[in-house]
């Protein structure tokens, strides 16, 4: 387990105050012009080096993100661009680290912005976490209060602002392009690339979108050195996590550990365990909603990282670890997640704006068992038709949990079907 | 033109739309569309109006159409009276798991309305809305800007009772329990937790 002294987010409860002395007490805020005054270069190459990958649910490396803005700007300012539009169910962790630590996010977004060249950051967060905007607003005024913000920040003498923009209720504004298009006061309809934001951003300008939770460890990656946060996890898996664990498990809790640690571990130490104990287990969805879910057996062992996750064919996603135990109706807790997508679908590709309905429409008959068995594989070939071919990932994020639950639990799917034709005889 | 219909800012209103107009570069205001509508929707007491979509598009220089796709986009923005306190039940699946069901029965029991509609006496209107965010808290809901999480039928149905008699409520956890800490004795954290002020 992950000691305390390698936890980055150490108000991630807020049993502690927000404000900025008390952040100040937990390390925030030291040494931020030393660590400017290293230069991008060093920066950059330090987040490189810890191996911090994104953690919005993608997984890209943060400093090699960090390295495709431009070195010179043509005349064009650059921005940083937070994703704090938190919608992916299963995940809350970013409204943790904006209502209880805002001060490490505050002072990544300088640290980034710096090091990308950047002249201002605007943290676009979902309309409905108000009091976490409120939060962070009050944390930014703190920290312009105290000079570290604004014309000369820290006293480095390069200027620098940040700003909260507030969402109004739309999941795909999670997708990096489809924010911009809203922080640009438009619907939230995802872009196409190329260009990518790095060179066409938002008003056109050369923008990085990253997550909430990659911004706000990178100041103390860099106080504590990329061979620190590389020296915890696994290769290509490094650092620490926060991890969601809702559904049913006896104490639903966020709780940052160490990447890689075993599922079953992540469950039994800090959610008290499985509601019934492990052998009452059916199936954990491990990274949020979008990536596919896996029966116990695979949750027996597998370890909580990037390419663990992928080798079993699901993903760490956000780190949004949903248990279900054998009283779940696996089939409708699936549906559900159809209906989600279908009502979040922005609209603007058709195979995604038709196949999510569609999709959904097909899962409701499959929880009632009144369809046809060879309906199953029509709906495989349908989630084939939309993953791939829309603008963004909106439509492989309906279709992996489909094809996850086929893959592990076609058999209860048919069960069900055969279950509802014998009663239709009677 | 009605002179019913008029929408203009309140002096305090219009002082907040100025600072968010600031924070975007020059030229780039439509980028304060989504705030500038927010804030009048709570001017207006909880919901839009083309004379408010038409007003703002007037004040931010944009085609009213462009607003009015804004506006209709997202679901926060309410085309129609809401109850002075809405009652925004999440029903994604981790608030399934822990009960949402029973939550939203217990809700329209309390309430006597269904789903998108609005008690007569105009104090509440009950949705359904998708992932809340909150989801280790679940089963969660929103009412107007505060989240009430842990719930059972028998909380809700408390807290609905007291804001009905204009009794304050206190959002977050209705179990013992601090925020997304795991309920019980902390798993992490314990010398914070000991030095702890509180937030």
């Amino acid at each position: 387990m992950l000691d305390d002294k390698d936890r980055i987010f150490t108000n991630l409860y807020g049993h502690q105050s927000a404000g900025i002395e008390a952040a100040m007490k937990r390390g925030d805020w030291d040494g931020t012009k030393e660590l400017i005054e290293k230069g991008k270069d060093w920066i950059i190459n330090e987040m490189k080096e810890s191996g911090l990958r994104g953690r919005g649910g993608a997984g890209f490396p943060t400093g090699l993100k960090w390295s495709f803005m431009p070195k010179e700007s043509d005349g064009r300012p650059s921005y940083l661009v937070v994703n704090a539009d938190e919608g992916e169910p299963g995940t809350c962790k970013d409204r943790d680290l904006m209502r209880h630590d805002p001060h490490k996010l505050i002072e990544g977004c300088l640290i980034a912005g710096f090091a990308m060249n950047a002249v201002a950051a605007y943290i676009y967060i979902r309309g409905e976490f108000y009091r976490e905007a409120e939060a962070l607003e009050r944390a930014i005024e703190e920290a312009y209060d105290k000079g570290f913000l604004g014309e000369n920040a820290c006293g480095t003498g390069y200027k620098y602002d940040v700003y909260v923009h507030r969402g109004a209720g739309a999941y795909i504004c999670g997708e990096e392009t489809a924010l911009i298009e809203s922080l640009e006061g438009k619907k939230g309809q995802p872009r196409l690339k190329p260009p990518f934001p790095a060179n066409v951003g938002v008003w056109g300008c050369p923008t990085t979108v990253n997550n909430v939770e990659s911004i706000a460890v990178a100041p103390t990656i860099l106080r504590r050195g990329a061979a620190w946060f590389s020296g915890l996890g696994r290769p290509n898996n490094t650092g620490t996590k926060v991890f969601c664990i809702s559904g049913h498990v006896n104490n639903p809790c966020n709780v940052e550990e160490e990447m890689g640690i075993p599922l079953k571990e992540l469950i039994e130490k800090h959610a008290g365990g499985v509601r019934g104990g492990w052998d009452n287990l059916l199936a954990v969805i491990p990274g949020g909603s979008s990536v596919p879910v896996l029966p116990k057996d695979i949750c027996d062992d597998v370890l909580m990282d990037f390419d663990s996750l992928r080798d079993v064919q699901s993903g760490l996603g956000t780190a949004a670890v949903i248990v279900m135990d054998k009283s779940t109706d696996i089939v409708k807790a699936i549906a559900r997640l159809s209906e989600f997508y279908k009502h979040e679908s922005c609209g603007q590709c058709t195979p995604c704006r038709e196949g999510t309905g569609w999709m959904w429409r097909v899962m409701e008959r499959l929880v009632t068992g009144e369809a046809d068995k060879s309906e199953i594989d029509m709906l495989l070939e349908v989630t084939k038709q939309v993953e791939g071919h829309t603008i963004c990932a909106l439509g492989d994020a309906a279709a992996w949990p489909i094809q996850g639950l086929m893959r592990h639990f076609r058999g209860e799917v048919e069960a069900r079907i055969d279950a509802y034709h014998t009663k239709a005889a009677e | 033109m009605t002179e019913t219909a008029a929408f203009t800012w309140t002096a305090e209103s219009e002082a907040a739309a100025q600072k968010h107009i600031a924070k975007y570069p020059e030229g780039r205001q439509q980028s304060a569309v989504m705030p500038l509508l927010d804030l009048a929707q709570r001017q207006n007491g909880g919901h839009l109006t083309i004379e408010i979509m038409e007003f703002i598009a007037d004040y931010l220089d944009m085609a009213p159409i462009k607003v009015q796709e804004v506006a209709t986009f997202y679901t926060m923005y309410n085309h129609k009276p809401v109850g002075k306190h809405h009652v925004q039940v999440c029903g994604t699946t981790p608030c399934w798991l822990r009960g949402s069901d029973e939550i939203i029965t217990a809700c329209k029991k309390k309430l006597g309305v269904g789903m998108g509609e609005t008690t007569a006496d105009g104090q509440f209107t009950l949705s359904e809305v998708e992932c809340a965010g909150a989801c280790v808290n679940a089963p969660v809901v929103a009412i107007n800007d505060d989240y009430y999480e842990d719930l059972n039928a028998e909380s809700i149905t408390q807290i609905l009772d007291d804001l009905a008699s204009g009794k304050d409520v206190k959002p977050g956890p209705q179990i013992d329990r601090q925020t997304s800490a795991p309920a019980g004795e902390v798993t992490t954290l314990k010398e914070f937790v000991a030095e702890g002020e509180g937030a």
